[in-house]
């Protein structure tokens, strides 16, 4: 079967050793992680994971049903890039006296819609939001001509394009289906 | 009877004034406050071992005699199959109570076992204090790094007032949906620390939903399905026996006539003698049913897993049948096995649900073509197992036997290996919860422990440990235990002085090279002998029956060794990787 990026998108609850527990879901099947990105939902207590995985169909169909198991999990789900609207961001810094000697500043910052976050005499930051394609073109043009003394990209953020159940709404559900006897 | 009131009222008396003082004193330690939120949670017995992390919740103890009882076993992993033994049998949260560090490496087993095989248990570990975590302090080991890959839920309490909140937290989530364990490692500050103590039962987890409520289409469609069924055939997990819903298995295979067979962690779940209980699935199962998977037109899994050890090859494996999957936990559905009618939730309720919907009907064709393949396996595997008259005592004969002197009632205790598979093949059953043995992952030296605390979770009922001479030996320290509490497990050692299923292996799959699997034994009666249990020796057939009775006739633990054929085997058998029906009777 061929192996296609999965986004899987993880809503849980803020506790210690989550991140543990839903990477070891992945380690027991041997699945590498490309991407990986976490933080803060709009509620008030709950993290949102933002994880890519190379894999088929079936694999992550399973993967996802053990980590939406899990006890603090609220909700696991799984998307392709079809489905999303994602983005990445990528930081790199570049020797301020390469850049100056290359020239066509302007024409590259025009076409990679870079931002300049520092410039002093020795280095210049840029950042460049996008897909992993668009960054690391811009990595393999840097590197050619002025070359990149550090580059960083974060894991990818993702918001779905079909109306999915808000997690307000599912945590009204819960509450109401099930929570009545607290 | 005059005693018995009297006790009852100083009972009753005892009672008022410990909730008087309970009103009266404001704060607790976080020790106390954990045992009394267990007693709230109905536990009256625990298995454990002290050391150094845990002291403050074993001094607790101490005060508590009389309410909570401790069984004091003889390493960590006796403590923890102990409470796996007990919760199987009594359907209650078995509970294991161990230090820091090797305390706490050493229940890892038993964790892995019941998260495995759905046993609900609660493990508290001692840790050291909060401000020594992660500076290897002495006895510190990561026990929720360790335990998190292999509970339901792994939890570090660093603060007395979190006890009783996580304690309440803990049992529920141990024993409700599809059971399983749970880690509570308390770090020692937070035993020691005075709290308010205010315990909340818990029953409800905004990001766990044990119990799905039952979907009505998917029964239905499941219904549906059975019914246009000509040649339905069930397979029975332990999810039937969690759910107590045997009655409710028995009206649904009765009111469709459906033939059914039992996976390991199934046995028990429906009488040996019930009309429609056709056998043992899987690996070393019976004949019928395993061939019948590969015939049926719609097979209906009841609580069980798909496991390898019960499917063989996949690709060849009930591909001509509709699959019917109930089951409770929703990643097990398409998981090994893909399922035309998923019907999630508790058997209690589910099989009801179906039984309502599903006609009355007769199956007589179907189940009569069952019959060819039990008088063969009969003819060519049991009889000679069972009932042979010559040659050297059959580890089967000797499991039939005890199961007979016990009028099929006992509760039967496995090692693992071919001692397991044996007496899962020709042990007979009369009622639930009978079955006690390490099923996913097959933990030799489970059997010592695990009985002790089927006896202490049973202890009107008889119980019968059937152990190899290997597991017997991994341990064998438990002999302590059982004599210094009395526990009147009776133990059968099926001694081949041979690893029995590996040496099998060997002589089937590696052109007989016997690398390490023969054993030099002790005198194991001399070893029972020292721990003031009883024993006897049996090297022939003559003597097997009047020593089975010897070890029955009283409620005091007993120890038989049996002297079996050395080059025994466990037949019918699907070798790894063949299709159930490659199934052999013999080689």
């Amino acid at each position: 079967m061929e192996k296609t990026l999965y986004t899987i998108t993880i809503f849980s609850e803020n506790t210690v050793g989550l991140l543990g527990q839903i990477t070891i879901i992945f380690t027991r099947r041997g699945i590498n992680i490309e991407t990986l990105s976490v933080s803060p939902s709009a509620l008030k207590g709950i993290h949102k994971f933002t994880v890519t995985i190379l894999t088929t169909l079936d694999v992550v169909e399973k993967v996802v049903q053990q980590i939406d198991k899990r006890v603090d999990i609220l909700k696991a789900y799984f998307n392709t890039d079809e489905g999303l609207v994602s983005q990445e961001i990528a930081l790199y810094k570049v020797a301020t006296d390469k850049l100056l000697e290359m020239g066509s500043i302007e024409l590259l910052i025009r076409q990679h819609q870079i931002h300049i976050l520092e410039m002093n005499s020795t280095f210049v930051v840029f950042e460049k939001t996008g897909h992993y394609e668009e960054t690391q073109q811009l990595f393999e043009e840097l590197s050619e001509t002025v070359g990149v003394l550090q580059f960083i990209r974060s894991g990818r953020i993702a918001i779905t394009r079909s109306k999915v159940e808000t997690l307000t709404d599912l945590l009204d559900n819960i509450q109401a289906k099930y929570g009545q006897a607290e | 009877m005059h005693y018995l009131i009297m006790n009852y009222a100083l009972r009753i008396m005892n009672l008022k004034l410990t909730c008087l003082l309970e009103s009266m004193e404001t704060k607790i330690t976080g020790a106390v406050a954990l045992i009394r939120s267990m007693l709230t949670e109905g536990v009256d017995t625990i298995f454990g071992y002290p050391g150094g992390a845990i002291m403050p919740v074993f001094d607790a103890l101490y005060d508590f005699d009389g309410q909570m009882n401790h069984i004091l076993t003889r390493h960590e992993q006796g403590a923890s199959h102990a409470a796996q033994g007990y919760a199987r049998v009594s359907g209650k949260v078995g509970v294991c109570l161990v230090t820091s560090g090797p305390g706490a490496t050493n229940v890892v087993t038993a964790i892995g076992d019941a998260m495995i095989d759905s046993t609900p248990l609660v493990v508290i570990t001692g840790q050291v204090g909060a401000h020594l975590l992660g500076t290897d302090a002495f006895q510190e080991i990561d026990v929720v790094g360790i335990t998190q890959p292999i509970t339901k839920w792994s939890y570090q309490i660093r603060k007395g007032e979190d006890i009783a909140w996580a304690v309440a937290r803990a049992f529920y989530i141990a024993r409700s949906g599809r059971p399983g364990p749970v880690v509570l490692d308390i770090a020692k500050n937070a035993q020691l620390e005075s709290i308010e103590y205010n315990y909340k039962p818990c029953t409800f987890i905004r990001s766990y939903i044990p119990n799905q409520e039952i979907d009505q289409n998917q029964i239905t469609f499941a219904a549906n399905m059975i019914n246009q069924a000509k040649k339905p055939f069930a397979l029975v997990g332990q999810g039937v026996v969690l759910a107590e819903a045997e009655e409710e298995l028995k009206a649904f295979l009765q009111k469709a006539d459906i033939p059914a067979a039992w996976t390991l962690l199934g046995a028990s779940a429906m009488p040996t003698e019930f009309e429609l209980n056709k056998g043992f699935l899987g690996m070393h199962g019976n004949l019928a049913p395993n061939l019948k998977t590969n015939e049926c037109d719609v097979l209906i899994a009841i609580g069980m897993r798909f496991d390898d050890r019960v499917t063989g090859d996949l690709s060849r494996y009930a591909k001509q049948a509709k699959i019917v999957h109930l089951d409770i936990d929703f990643s097990e559905i398409g998981k090994n096995v893909k399922v035309d009618a998923p019907v999630l939730g508790t058997a209690k309720l589910t099989l009801p649900a179906l039984t309502e919907c599903i006609v009355a009907t007769k199956h007589t064709e179907w189940i009569d073509t069952f019959k060819e393949h039990e008088v063969r396996e009969h003819e060519v595997v049991i009889q000679k197992e069972v009932f042979p008259s010559t040659g050297e005592i059959t580890m089967g004969e000797v499991v039939h036997k005890v199961s007979e002197a016990t009028q099929n009632k006992a509760v039967l205790v496995t090692d693992v290996g071919q001692n397991q598979m044996i007496a899962a093949r020709y042990f007979n059953f009369t009622q639930t919860r009978s079955m006690v043995t390490s099923g996913g992952l097959g933990t030799m030296g489970f059997g010592i422990p695990a009985a002790m605390g089927a006896k202490m979770g049973a202890p009107e009922r008889t119980v019968c440990l059937f152990c190899g001479d290997g597991g017997f030996q991994m341990t064998i320290q438990e002999l302590g235990t059982i004599m210094q509490e009395q526990i009147g497990v009776k133990m059968i050692i099926l001694n081949n002085h041979f690893l029995g299923m590996v040496r099998q292996w060997q002589e089937m799959f590696f052109e007989e090279r016997y690398s390490f699997t023969e054993m030099q034994n002790p005198d194991f009666i001399a070893i029972a002998k020292a721990y003031r249990i009883d024993g006897t020796e049996v090297h022939k057939r003559e003597e097997l029956d009047a020593a089975i009775a010897d070890m029955l006739k009283d409620d005091k633990p007993y120890l038989l060794v049996v002297n079996v054929e050395k080059k025994g085997m466990v037949f019918p058998m699907i070798p790894t990787g063949a299709a159930v029906t490659d199934i052999m009777l013999g080689v």
